[in-house]
């Protein structure tokens, strides 16, 4: 059943325009900040083999490029995860999840699963042009794949928070505004924060992601995205819930 | 329609509350295999909220809903397993292909994957989609939008169908097409549907429940519903008639009116019909009778009565 939904949510995303425009779009954008960084590399890259332990090609480039992608998924994600709930719920198509066989576990999740596959589609597209470096040089594969699991987890994380707001409400042009007005809050307290051990820092699923940027796994930070991905989740089977005695 | 068939859906005391408002007062509604039942009321009677409690869409605050005898709070799965549901508005993806949307509406409802195929097919050729299965949804006209509608209700073959107020906004000749459906799937299913619209209740349904500010006030077959407080008579035409005494003195005639100069309309008791003796006596004095019409009430004003009483 889970899948059943994912699959159509999977589906339904490429049957609009705007996705495809979106996918290019972002492409292009991914293209171009990844060659300004390379062009900075060889630029200096004479200096820096002078250094002692000297940042190699996919701590110069890559590891840059991956926090710009996070930034721009921070943007993005709303755009997608406001249609998830609040267009049903616009259109009037949630009756027939809500009047068929499957609980709201099973709508929740298979969303979720289906927006995630999307959204892996655009980060393993990003990872495919920074593969592109290993024609020339020796990559840091540890580095690469931790990147790729913060990545993943981060756009979990917003992914399950905009659908939780998603499920607030009726029309998704406040979905989107709300998802991303939480998420900008959220990146702010981040970057707006003097020392490391606030509190509000803390709550920032971005800072969580910088310790996967630089190629450290942390057992907290892993903790952080399930928790975060796990609460929402919850609060939107819970809204569904609600849906059907309040409404 | 046998009063053995088993009984699909049962619904007991309904309780409904919209914040504090109570718009469902305790509504208890029983429905047999092979059945159609037609839920009439006014706009607002609440109709469309007892609908969506039978479906599980909307739970209710109180109350029982037995569907082939799982709860539906309980074993919700496995009751909404035999309901199809048609909601006001057909719930469609408009971006979806109609194939494509009713294969995940058939996968929705638990169809095995193996016999998904021959579902689509068969449900298809039911409501006259054959020809639209590429079509995308959005660019369907609204009666297909609304065979589509229903087709989804169907695809699972469901013990129980739903239909909120199937033909609103269809042209006569779709309204005909989805009430033969109705009839059709009545044979086989049990169909409870809403309407405002009384001749759809007289077209298809066995029997009716009307429904006025949240209860139900009156139940009953449809065509005891049209005998419903109305009087037994006819309207004869007679082009030279006798004075009204005369009339008023055939045996078993209660009240005689005079419509216009040949016209009289004729009321008698509901056991006793004199219109024999009056033909009879018509064509003896040469009144030269034309025209013998019973009085038939319309169901809009058995419905008009019904609904009034009950403010009274």
């Amino acid at each position: 059943m889970i899948l059943t939904i994912a699959h159509k949510e999977f589906r339904s995303l490429f049957s609009i325009p705007s996705t495809w425009l979106i996918l290019g779009a972002l492409q292009f954008i991914f293209a171009w900040f990844f060659f300004a960084r390379l062009d900075v590399f060889l630029q200096v890259q004479s200096q820096l083999a002078q250094l002692a332990n000297a940042p190699g090609a996919t701590l110069a480039v890559a590891a840059p490029l991956f926090g710009t992608i996070a930034l721009i998924l921070m943007m993005l994600i709303p755009i997608f995860t406001m249609r998830l709930i609040a267009e049903e719920r616009r259109n009037q198509t949630l009756t027939l999840l809500m009047s068929a066989p499957v609980s709201d576990t099973h709508i929740v999740v298979g969303k979720f699963i289906g927006l995630m596959l999307f959204l892996l589609l655009i980060i393993a597209s990003c990872m495919l042009m920074v593969l592109t470096l290993a024609a020339g040089t020796q990559l840091d594969t540890g580095l690469l794949l931790t990147n790729a699991l913060g990545l993943m987890l981060l756009a979990a994380s917003y992914a399950a928070l905009g659908l939780y707001i998603s499920s607030l409400t009726k029309q998704p042009v406040v979905a989107a505004i709300g998802a991303l007005a939480i998420l900008f809050g959220l990146w702010l307290a981040d970057v707006s924060a003097v020392d490391n051990n606030n509190t509000w820092r803390a709550l920032a699923p971005t800072s969580h992601f910088q310790n996967f940027n630089i190629g450290l796994l942390n057992i907290i930070d892993l903790m952080f995205f399930l928790l975060f991905c796990t609460v929402f989740l919850l609060l939107t089977i819970r809204r569904l819930h609600n849906n059907r005695i309040y409404s | 329609m046998p009063v053995t068939a088993p009984i699909t859906l049962s619904a007991r005391n309904l309780i409904r509350r919209f914040g504090q408002r109570e718009v469902i007062h305790g509504i208890s509604l029983e429905l047999r295999h092979g059945e159609v039942l037609g839920l009439l009321g006014h706009n607002g009677a609440g109709k469309s909220t007892t609908l969506q409690m039978l479906t599980g869409a909307l739970l209710p605050h109180s109350g029982e809903i037995e569907i082939c005898g799982f709860d539906l709070t309980r074993q919700s799965q496995k009751a909404k397993a035999q309901t199809g549901f048609l909601p006001e508005t057909p719930p469609l993806y408009r971006e979806m292909s109609v194939n494509d949307f009713l294969i995940f509406a058939a996968k929705l409802h638990r169809i095995p994957r193996a016999q998904i195929a021959d579902a689509l097919t068969e449900t298809k050729r039911r409501c006259g989609l054959q020809d639209n299965g590429k079509k995308i949804i959005g660019t369907l006209s609204k009666g297909y939008q609304q065979r589509v509608g229903i087709a989804q209700a169907i695809i699972h073959q469901p013990e129980v169908i739903i239909l909120d107020e199937p033909t609103v906004g269809l042209d006569p000749s779709q309204i005909r097409d989805i009430r033969a459906l109705i009839r059709e799937l009545g044979n086989m299913h049990s169909v409870i549907l809403s309407t405002h619209l009384l001749g759809e209740v007289e077209s298809i349904c066995d029997r009716v429940e009307i429904m006025h500010h949240g209860r139900l006030i009156y139940g009953d077959s449809s065509t005891k519903m049209q005998q419903y407080g109305s009087q037994s008579g006819f309207i004869v035409t007679l082009l030279a008639p006798p004075t009204l005494s005369e009339l008023h003195a055939i045996a078993g005639i209660q009240q005689v009116d005079q419509l216009s100069p040949t016209q009289f309309r004729i009321l008698h008791a509901a056991n006793t019909n004199p219109s024999a003796a009056l033909l009879a006596l018509a064509a003896q004095h040469g009144w030269q009778a034309e025209q013998l019409v019973p009085l038939q009430t319309r169901l809009e004003d058995v419905f008009m009565q019904i609904t009034q009483d009950e403010k009274l």
